[in-house]
């Protein structure tokens, strides 16, 4: 990954010497840009409520879309009267009711952290659904023939052995929901990572831009590669449950 | 030794435990209709002596698995009565334990956890609980993989798991629903005379579901022969096969054999309609 990284940096560095295209300063210029980025005091705001409405967000994600999820797995009757309209928002452009939150919401965290979750909550339900559902039957009756509780059964056992998908559910879930409080900050545009994005390209500071650009890949990168570890730790028994 | 004679000739009725106490289950009339109106089982009628092994057999989809766990308190019957001990089952309870056939074993927990778990379910402290699970796990062979995974198991290995766990929790019945079924035949040879030396010396109650005739007649000291579905109770049977000779001396014994050979006499006529 690292020579990867190395060769296409190398051919930006290039491209962006020769001045083709104005969108794109040399890399280096953009390296220096990241001090200048990182220390100055809107990015800090910036960075701090934008963080603030992704956790929250994201936590409300997690909570309500697992637990919806667990139900539409466990209930049939759940499945089918909410399954449709899960199906539906999952794949609908939610981006075009963000103006809409802004007239009900106004322009702040509020908003912002509605949009996080309508973005990441509806995957969660829907891998926390599958894997609820793939459960092996006789782990569940095992459970109740040493006498579990249902309460014991689903934290001990369902919850378990649904993790390959739940967690496939939420690294999903993290990359949309930081779509999504980008998109809900490009769309409100005086606060946050949105409104620096806004402030850099209107001004044409483009190695600034750049910079802000690959931080916030970096911290995407970082947040789903973080539960891919964990992913990966279950995956030996997702095919043998 | 028991003779033929000893076959019961009324459907229902069990032959007496040899020393006559108060049967561990008895099982009145039970009838279990899935929803659809499958009638899987038509009224089944027999008693389970304590302390001793009984075989349920009967062509597939008979309902076998089915029973066990009507007893086992994890499925409802429609009708009729499952009693434990004289008390009427309504659910899972600490006097039985129960054995997957597909071993039930949680992929992400040690074989020691795994073991140990039904004890956890009960509340034991950690260190008492994996004292005892390490006895069973011991007990069943498998010293030296208290930390592995159920995957690094073979199917054998981990259906000894499976069985130390349910011995674990020290429950007077032991529900095995085809142990061995996803087993090679070699290994579960091995495993049946494992399991009678294990039996040999906790002095359980058996239930045991099988669709292998040998098997059957092999380790049980009762054999509960039933009908298609919806199924009632054909047959049923002691056949008290010596065992005091070796694994081989038995398979051999013509008594071992002419039992086999009636319960196949006896099933044969179910499979050919």
């Amino acid at each position: 990954m690292a020579f990867s990284l190395l060769v296409w940096f190398a051919i930006w560095e290039v491209v962006g010497q020769l001045d083709l295209v104005s969108l794109l300063p040399p890399f280096s210029e953009v390296i220096t840009a990241f001090p200048e980025v990182v220390s100055s005091g809107t990015f800090a705001d910036a960075a701090w409520i934008t963080l603030q409405a992704f956790l929250i967000g994201m936590g409300l994600s997690f909570a309500i879309g697992i637990g919806v999820g667990m139900l539409m797995g466990t209930s049939r009757a759940v499945g089918s009267v909410m399954g449709m309209w899960v199906n539906i928002f999952e794949s609908s452009p939610l981006t075009a009711i963000v103006p809409a939150l802004m007239a009900l919401l106004g322009f702040g965290l509020e908003t912002m952290i509605v949009t996080v979750f309508l973005f990441s909550v509806w995957v969660i339900a829907l891998d926390t659904q599958v894997g609820v559902e793939r459960v092996n039957p006789s782990l569940v009756e095992m459970g109740r023939s040493f006498g579990a509780t249902k309460r014991v059964l689903y934290s001990r056992i369902v919850l378990h052995a649904a993790l390959p998908e739940l967690l496939a559910g939420i690294r999903l879930g993290l990359i949309r929901g930081l779509k999504g409080v980008i998109i809900g900050q490009l769309l409100i545009a005086v606060l946050g990572v949105g409104y620096l994005f806004e402030l850099y390209s209107r001004n044409f500071l483009m190695p600034e831009f750049w910079a802000l650009l690959i931080i916030l890949f970096t911290f995407a990168f970082m947040a789903s590669e973080a539960v891919a570890y964990f992913e990966r730790k279950v995956a030996f028994y997702a095919s043998s449950r | 030794m028991t003779d033929r004679a000893s076959i019961t000739s009324e459907p229902g009725v069990g032959a007496p435990a040899a020393d006559g106490r108060d049967p561990a289950v008895r099982i009145v009339d039970l009838v279990k209709e899935f929803p659809g109106g499958v009638r899987a089982l038509g009224g089944l009628t027999f008693d389970v002596p304590r302390g001793e092994l009984t075989s349920i057999i009967g062509p597939s989809g008979c309902g076998k698995t089915t029973t066990l766990k009507i007893i086992g308190g994890l499925v409802d019957a429609t009708s009729g009565r499952v009693d434990v001990d004289g008390v009427p089952v309504t659910g899972p309870g600490p006097d039985r334990a129960f054995v997957f056939q597909d071993f039930a074993l949680m992929p992400w927990a040690t074989v020691l956890r795994n073991v140990a778990f039904g004890l956890e379910l009960r509340g034991l402290p950690r260190e008492e609980r994996e004292d005892i699970a390490r006895a069973y796990v011991d007990k069943v062979g498998l010293s030296g993989f208290e930390d592995s995974y159920p995957h690094q198991l073979s199917g054998g290995m981990r259906q000894r798991v499976g069985l130390a766990r349910a011995l674990a929790v020290d429950a007077d019945i032991l529900l095995m629903d085809e142990p061995f079924a996803s087993v090679d035949e070699q290994i579960r040879r091995q495993f049946q005379d494992d399991l009678l030396r294990l039996l040999s010396d906790e002095n359980k109650t058996v239930i045991f579901v099988t669709h292998s005739i040998e098997e059957a007649v092999y380790v049980s000291d009762q054999v509960v022969l039933l009908t298609r579905g919806p199924s009632s109770v054909s047959k049923v049977v002691r056949p008290g096969v010596d065992r005091s000779g070796s694994s081989d001396e038995i398979r051999r014994d013509p008594a071992y054999l002419d039992w086999v050979e009636q319960i196949w006499h006896e099933l044969r006529g179910y499979l050919e309609r």
